[in-house]
């Protein structure tokens, strides 16, 4: 009887901590939003930023975004050769890319690469007491530190999405017209005529605006909620990892059934 | 109000939460213009009586008064304009790692002033002479090494001539010269700038060198506090232990353990 | 001038992601054949507009010439009224009729305008007077059994 008590307060005692980290990660995540503002208008620090996560993940969203047009272009040509629809290869990888694994897996790339940078980089901050020095020094690391990164997620994470979902066309156009000899006059009326801008294009830059908030906000909490040893960060760029995965493949469902179950 | 104490603590109880109280009803003047020591064990609180000083922690009860006006925590705006009126040196440096030397030094005066480059430029330069690292000025923070460190960080702390300068074991883990220049600095600084200076040190030697008077904290409460010559004469136990790094005494050597003839099965 | 690197390659990175966005908006999607502002529309009655989905082609000869901006119900004749928006460039006239067709045998749904013969061309907002619904593919079935027995009963008067 004593066990299953214990087992019971244990699990309400996991719960209410659950619900306190939840409301602490709110209420960060209120801050990141309350000092945007301040952040826009200092842009240079966010500039900064976009360089440090925009631009150096341009080489690893370049190559994925190639590989995976080529991959789904050679994969969508197996499977519609056997109907003799092979035409519709650029239909299908493009309507792939852009309502789906353009915004997913550019998401899924940057929590690992830039993530996991911003998450490791302020978890030092903080270790180092970086952050309590500019306190002290009457500087609110908040709009300092914390908001031009989460302005620069944003508005880099779907300029990336855009890069790896064009390149991904780019690469089946290369595999289906070049290597498979598909029509390029086919390849490219076939996409259009089934391709809508504002629905699958539209759709696809919305959903990747809500991965950059997501992934960069993830990315910064755990950095700054993580324990100042060098342990507690690696364990906190784990954390960020896995954390933005999960959520962005759950806001992708959400966003998904959102978008396009609804037919006009 | 110009008081004769830049600031004053009074009767102060500090605690993270209701089990671990830090510090007990504790008193200590500073006075301007001198440099005051407060030492003790790590871990007796000294570095948090700087934070509360600096207001990032509240008291639970007793008062911190900053050149006559009560530090509050609660007020933003006076709090940010008091800490524009502090330095404050941490105990690694606390650099920016992602700025260069020059601009970590630059950075209060680009956070709070509106100068021009040109006249950052020339005050940034100045304080790195002032600590000897003038050529170092374009390096990455990557690239220097402790002691320097921490004198960047020193020239950070001033660069907008602060009333109050506080030091974080400014000492700690320094090599003999790195030492007698930080040491130096802390004392010539002092004076010229007419500035009031906290060191929080456990390093005896170099307090008794440069410090005019000096507090020692010990769970809590202060046992001790004077001038070098008057610490070193007192008979407290305390005291005495600390002063001369006696290995037993009131502090004790053995960590509370069973008696030893009962461990080894010794006992009859 | 590290700085003006910085804002350089920056905004490199942000032009490369505006022509992604041009390239996909243009050359992956419609965008290029969504011709604003330059279109009219007329409208057309159907007794069954099928599948029918708004933005679904209106072809002429094969092409594209604009697309189905609205379907609604009308209550009184008990029809369905497709509004059609076709590009101004194409000049159809005032007789000319649609149909529903299907792409491929059940692919999706489009209006076919085949045009008429009259001097008068057809004007903005006009109403499309000659229309064939969508051929319902149940209907189709019944049809197709219903002149089965029908055959099957002849015969076995005699056949005809």
């Amino acid at each position: 009887m004593n066990a299953v008590a214990d087992f019971l307060a244990a699990l309400g005692a996991r719960a209410l901590r659950l619900l306190r980290s939840l409301g602490h990660a709110s209420l960060f995540f209120w801050e990141l939003v309350r000092f945007t503002p301040a952040a826009l208008r200092r842009f240079d620090l966010s500039v900064v930023q976009i360089y440090s996560i925009g631009n150096l993940s341009l080489v690893i969203i370049i190559t994925s975004g190639a590989a995976v047009g080529g991959v789904l272009g050679l994969q969508a040509y197996y499977a519609l050769d056997r109907y003799g629809a092979a035409e519709q290869v650029g239909l299908l990888v493009a309507l792939s890319l852009l309502r789906e694994l353009g915004p997913v897996l550019t998401a899924l790339l940057f929590a690992g690469r830039a993530g996991t940078s911003l998450t490791a980089e302020i978890g030092l901050m903080k270790a180092g007491e970086q952050l309590a020095a500019m306190e002290m020094m009457a500087v609110d690391p908040r709009g300092r530190v914390l908001a031009p990164r989460f302005v620069a997620g944003i508005v880099s994470v779907p300029l990336l999405s855009a890069i790896f979902s064009a390149v991904g066309v780019a690469g089946a156009y290369v595999i289906g017209v070049k290597l498979i000899g598909i029509d390029s006059a086919a390849f490219w009326s076939q996409m259009q005529d089934g391709v809508d801008v504002f629905k699958d294009v539209g759709n696809g830059m919305v959903k990747t605006v809500v991965f950059g908030v997501a992934t960069t906000f993830v990315a910064l909490y755990t950095g700054y909620e993580s324990d100042a040893t060098p342990e507690g960060v690696a364990q906190a760029t784990t954390r960020t990892v896995v954390i933005s995965s999960v959520a962005v493949l759950v806001l992708d469902f959400l966003l998904t059934s959102l978008m396009f179950s609804t037919r006009p | 109000m110009a008081t004769d104490n830049l600031v004053q603590i009074d009767h102060l109880t500090f605690g993270y939460d209701r089990s671990r109280v830090i510090l007990r009803d504790v008193s200590l003047e500073f006075p301007r213009g001198k440099v005051v020591a407060i030492m003790g064990l790590s871990g007796s609180g000294k570095t948090t009586l700087l934070r509360l000083i600096g207001g990032v922690i509240r008291p639970q009860s007793g008062k911190i008064l900053f050149d006559g006006e009560p530090v509050d925590p609660s007020d933003i705006d006076k709090l940010f304009a008091l800490r524009r009126r502090l330095g404050m040196l941490f105990q690694f440096g606390a650099l920016f790692t992602d700025l260069s030397v020059f601009e970590n030094v630059a950075f209060p005066l680009r956070e709070h002033t509106d100068l021009p480059d040109s006249m950052i430029r020339d005050i940034v330069l100045l304080k790195l002479n002032a600590v000897g690292l003038r050529g170092a000025a374009s390096l990455r923070i990557s690239e220097v090494s402790g002691g320097m460190a921490r004198r960047i960080a020193l020239a950070r702390a001033i660069a907008l001539d602060p009333e109050l300068i506080m030091y974080d074991e400014p000492f700690a883990g320094l090599d003999p010269i790195s030492l007698g220049i930080t040491a130096n600095l802390i004392r010539r600084l002092n004076d010229a700038t007419g500035a009031t200076s906290i060191v929080v040190s456990h390093d005896v030697d170099e307090c008794f060198l440069i410090c005019d008077y000096l507090y020692l904290i010990s769970s809590g409460r202060i046992v001790g506090h004077g001038t070098a010559a008057q610490l070193q004469a007192s008979e407290d136990p305390e005291v005495r232990q600390f002063i001369r790094g006696e290995p037993d005494g009131p502090v004790p050597f053995h960590y509370p353990a069973k008696p030893i003839e009962q461990e080894m099965g010794l006992a009859g | 001038m590290d700085k003006r690197n910085l804002d350089i390659l920056v905004g490199l990175f942000v032009v490369m992601g505006a022509l992604a966005v041009a390239f996909l908006a243009l050359k992956a999607a419609n965008l290029a054949s969504l011709s604003f502002d330059s279109t009219y529309r007329v409208t057309a009655r159907f007794d069954n507009v099928g599948g029918l989905k708004i933005r679904a082609p209106v072809k002429s000869a094969g092409v594209t010439v604009g697309r189905i901006a609205s379907i609604t119900f009308d209550d009184k004749n008990f029809q369905g009224v497709a509004t059609l928006e076709i590009d101004r460039r194409y000049k159809f006239p005032a007789d000319t009729s649609a149909k529903i067709l299907t792409t491929g045998l059940l692919g999706d749904q489009y209006v076919a305008l085949e045009p008429g013969a009259d001097d008068k061309d057809l004007q903005p907002y006009a109403s499309i007077k000659i229309t064939q619904s969508a051929v319902v593919l149940e209907n189709l079935i019944g049809q197709l059994l219903y002149s089965k027995a029908a055959e099957g009963g002849k015969r076995k008067e005699g056949g005809k």
